[in-house]
């Protein structure tokens, strides 16, 4: 295979051909430098699609007074406290000239009335900030960059490996990226593609959990394998739950919360373990367990509450068929009303589950989402192995313990703009030791061929799918929303097991041609070994923030986990570790929408950060870059100089103040707190 | 998203369940094989779709006779019916298979892969030739960089609203596999002419529509249209492929009649 090449010899490999991954290509390409795009299906086909909602940027067309460093504060405020400021900070700051980029690019953004973008809001702010492309805004907002990225490839700037599966990055002596191996998953064929910087752009996880509502394509599997050999892996315990999705056999999906907001009833039978169709149960049996327990906001209890209950209830048996399912009742309101206000919404359950749920109780159960963890990465999104950076959802970047609604998006394409201007300077200034054709390109090649085969020949007794479904059922019951440290620590003990058998499994398939079986196989040992540090990262966090919640400690506690937890892999396991946060910006303070959000806070932020020593040169190379500085646009800093300021004594003790200030009381109910969530996390609902 | 979903009214089979699901998919073992036809059978559980059926066979591949076989290959990525991916013709029909429901098929069930494109192995066909055919129509707006220039056009909603339809398509390859007049590249079909209106459209992307036209004057051009409009009725995005085909078509003949004239 003819590989491209660029003006001056520079090619960089990106691992993903989703939303960060085509926003970098483009970025790349447009300078003028060879990329290879190797993507587990056609790029048009990944996982971007799937968002709905619309993507954020502070661009005041309503005239509310909004702004970028609101958009910035929502943000932080949002992820409770634990994002790096900084790249949150440059993010929200780029946001709305990514918005008129896709604009230019000729995304159907809707309009008003005099033909400008229309905005509407979302969850967790007081402002109409979200661009929207009818109910499909990923889906637009990925075929725009892929259209883009195949002009370059059609000028022979970009190739595609489409169909070729990461296995493992090639490093060299000095632990420098120097390139990746992969697998063409029709031929089985592996081969080593030399690179001068590598960019992960893989997205999240959702496998491991078994069912999620990620695509399945989604397994982290290259992720885990960087982590595997060197890079640092963060906040892998924050994962966001959606409460309302809609349970398949083979996958969940997305049910609008809009539906509880017109009247929708959550219950199950009262009587755990009552095979009675919903019809037959009558209405003094039927247990409207949110209603009961939370008379006060009843069905409308925050985000992260329902989900929690939902949840527990069905722990505890009282799922619908003992299965983890409740009922979403709408019939009780008239078929025309449904039909005005969530027609869009119920077709999709129509088209998914077959049952009309104007007549027949829908039945719905929190799913696994989004991950806000992922691959560590420097305010410019390269990690900690030279040379391989990584953008969107794999990256841990932004977002903090909770993501906020329609911001998943927007950090996709920062994060694949910020990591394109990267990965060429340190292409440019790399020391080329690591030639075409050298030994560490052949035993990276035959160590992966060696798995393969061994994979192949092995005679075993398991089951590679049954041991997948026993790590989602583990994973979904134990390490999702309710979390505690007996139940992490078993099922720690559990992936170990699984590890053990995974060693005697079985391919099950005699046709090597095209099978799922070998790719599968490879992504399921990857999956255990990401498993394990999302489990053992909230085992080790002992409070409550975001996403990650354990009733035996339900406060945030800033003192002890105001930090990124990093995983690093041992060979045997992954050791964890702390590293304090760049809060220079905006003074942590309790999240709570009940009431507005406090002022203070955000307003000093701008003087703390300039008295910060280092800040501000990362900080402007950061936010200032894409704006305005058009494709040729690069960091003037060296690989080591602007590492996060993590440790700087000043900053901790100015926070801690704060901190100390804004201390949970002891009467606050987590329902209080939990109000945060619901606005907070607003995610890409469904119209 | 379109509801065609076959017979809306699933009661009647969820009141009278069947013990089995019966399945009869066309296989082939790689692209230089023959195909042959395997039956299936799955224990029937409610709420089951043709992917989930896929899953269990593939976790234990035993044939319905009993023999133990090869896991029946597919591909699949977003389940969602937005990526295009499992596209496949059940029962006859062309259509996704992550929206497609036990309990709304006729049994036994036909899996068969789309005929239109070049088998990889079972289900899993080849549909690099609909990206190529993006590139044939230059199926991008030529915009001068990605450096910030501010907002785009104004637009009126109606005119977004228009082009939204068109922008739905997820090259999933239902009009070409239904159109009787697309067979080894002899006709590059709706999905690309859909693609050439919705460029079209744009008020930057008219500016190189001359150049999106010749796209579609050549050999395999939209003058090979027989007008079956099978494409519009199998199109689960709902698109008007019919409207683009007939407003392209206008377009290339005055391009071709007046279009010299421009040099």
């Amino acid at each position: 295979m003819a590989s491209t090449t660029g003006s001056n010899g520079i090619r960089i490999a990106i691992v993903g051909g989703g939303l960060a991954g085509l926003a970098a290509a483009m970025k790349i390409a447009e300078a003028g430098h060879a990329v290879d795009i190797f993507s587990v299906v056609p790029v048009k086909r990944s996982h971007s699609v799937c968002a709905q909602g619309g993507i954020n940027g502070a661009v005041n067309t309503k005239g509310e007074g909004d702004s970028t460093w609101e958009h910035f504060d929502d943000t932080v405020y949002g992820g409770d406290f634990l994002a790096n400021q900084p790249p949150a900070k440059a993010m929200c700051e780029m946001a709305p000239s990514i918005i008129y980029l896709f604009d230019r690019m000729g995304v159907p953004f809707s309009r008003t009335k005099e033909g400008l973008l229309d905005f509407r809001r979302f969850g967790g702010t007081k402002h109409h900030r979200t661009a929207f492309a009818g109910a499909s805004t990923g889906q637009q907002l990925l075929y725009a960059l892929d259209e883009q990225v195949r002009r370059h490839e059609a000028d022979g700037k970009v190739k595609k490996y489409e169909g070729w599966e990461m296995l493992s990055l090639v490093l060299d002596d000095h632990q420098v990226c120097r390139g990746l191996v992969a697998l063409d998953r029709h031929t089985l064929e592996v081969k080593s593609f030399p690179a001068d910087a590598v960019i992960i752009a893989t997205g999240g996880p959702g496998l491991i959990f078994g069912k999620s509502t990620n695509s399945m394509i989604c397994t982290g599997s290259a992720v885990s394998a960087c982590y595997q050999q060197g890079a640092k892996y963060a906040n892998g315990e924050f994962i966001q739950v959606h409460p309302t999705s809609i349970p398949g056999e083979d996958k969940l999906r997305l049910m609008s919360e809009s539906a509880r907001g017109e009247g929708g009833r959550v219950w199950v039978p009262r009587q755990a373990g009552d095979k009675r169709g919903a019809a037959s149960i009558p209405e003094k049996e039927r247990w409207y367990f949110l209603e009961e327990k939370y008379p006060a906001y009843g069905n409308l209890v925050p985000r992260d509450i329902a989900t929690r209950e939902i949840f527990q209830v069905c722990l505890d048996g009282h799922g619908i068929n003992g299965e983890n399912q409740v009922y979403l009742d709408l019939t009780h309101i008239p078929s025309e009303t449904l039909d005005r206000k969530l027609g869009a919404i119920l077709e999709i359950y129509e088209m998914f589950v077959g049952d009309d749920p104007r007549h027949v109780p829908m039945r719905i159960f929190p799913g696994v989402h989004y991950s806000m963890g992922g691959l560590w990465v420097d305010n410019d999104q390269r990690t900690n192995i030279p040379g391989l950076l990584a953008a969107g959802e794999c990256d841990y970047s932004v977002h903090g313990a909770n993501r906020l609604g329609a911001n998943s998006l927007v950090s996709c394409v920062y994060g694949g703009f910020i990591a394109a201007p990267a990965a060429i300077e340190f292409a440019q200034n790399v020391e080329r030791n690591g030639a075409d054709g050298s030994k560490i390109y052949d035993d990276e090649l035959k160590r992966q061929q060696e798995i393969n085969h061994t994979l192949i020949k092995q005679p075993g007794s398991e089951n590679q799918y049954l041991i997948h479904d026993e790590m989602g059922k583990w994973m979904t019951d134990n390490v999702t929303v309710v979390r505690y440290n007996d139940r992490l620590q078993a099922t720690d003990a559990k992936l170990q097991e699984l590890l053990d058998r995974y060693d005697h499994i079985s391919l099950n398939d005699s046709n090597m041609w095209a099978t799922a079986a070998l790719p599968h196989a490879r992504q399921l040992k990857n999956m255990i070994e990401l498993a394990r540090v999302i489990t053992l990262g909230a085992l080790n966090r002992n409070e409550s923030r975001g996403a990650h919640y354990k009733p035996d400690f339900p406060n945030r506690d800033d003192d002890n986990f105001m930090k990124t937890t990093i995983a690093e892999y041992s060979g045997e396991g992954p050791v964890i570790s702390y590293e304090a946060i760049d809060v220079t910006l905006i003074k942590p303070r309790k999240r709570d929408y009940s009431k507005g959000k406090k002022e203070e806070g955000s307003k000093v932020a701008p003087s703390v950060a300039s008295q910060v020593d280092g800040k501000l040169k990362s900080e402007a190379a950061a936010s200032g870059l894409p704006v305005s500085d058009g494709a040729t646009q690069m960091p003037e800093l060296g690989w080591d100089a602007n590492k996060p300021n993590i440790s700087n004594p000043a900053v901790w003790n100015t926070n801690k103040e704060e901190v100390d200030r804004t201390v949970f009381g002891e009467g606050e109910s987590r329902r209080e707190q939990g109000k945060a969530i619901e606005d907070a996390g607003g995610k890409s609902d469904k119209l | 998203m379109s509801t065609s979903n076959g017979n809306p009214d699933t009661r009647s089979l969820k009141r009278n369940p069947p013990k089995l699901i019966e399945m009869r998919i066309r296989r082939r073992d790689n692209p230089d094989s023959p195909a042959y036809w395997q039956e299936f059978t799955i224990p029937y559980r409610p709420n089951l779709n043709i992917i989930s059926c896929l899953m269990e066979i593939q976790k234990d591949p035993v044939a319905k006779d009993g023999q133990r076989t090869t896991p029946v290959a597919w591909s699949m990525s977003c389940l969602e019916q937005v990526c295009g991916t499992c596209t496949m013709i059940v029962n006859g029909k062309v259509r996704q298979s992550c929206s497609a429901l036990i309990d709304q098929l006729d049994q036994p069930i036909t899996l068969e892969p789309m005929s239109k494109f070049p088998t990889v192995r079972d289900l899993i066909v080849d549909r690099t030739r609909m990206f190529d055919h993006l590139k044939q129509i230059k199926a991008w707006i030529d915009i001068d960089g990605t450096h910030d220039l501010g907002p785009g056009p104004k637009m009126t909603q109606d005119e977004v609203a228009e082009r939204y339809a068109y922008s739905r398509c997820m090259t999933c390859g239902c009009c070409l596999e239904a159109c009787p007049q697309y067979d080894d590249n002899q006709f590059i079909g709706p999905q690309a002419i859909a693609q050439v209106r919705y460029m079209n459209m744009h008020p930057t992307g008219v500016m190189s529509r001359d150049e999106r036209l010749e796209g579609i004057m050549g050999d395999n051009g939209i003058q090979n249209c027989g007008d079956a409009q099978n494409c519009v009725r199998v199109c689960p995005m709902s698109i008007p492929l019919t409207k683009a085909i007939y407003e392209e078509n206008r377009e290339t003949i005055i391009h071709g009649l007046f279009g010299w004239l421009k040099r």
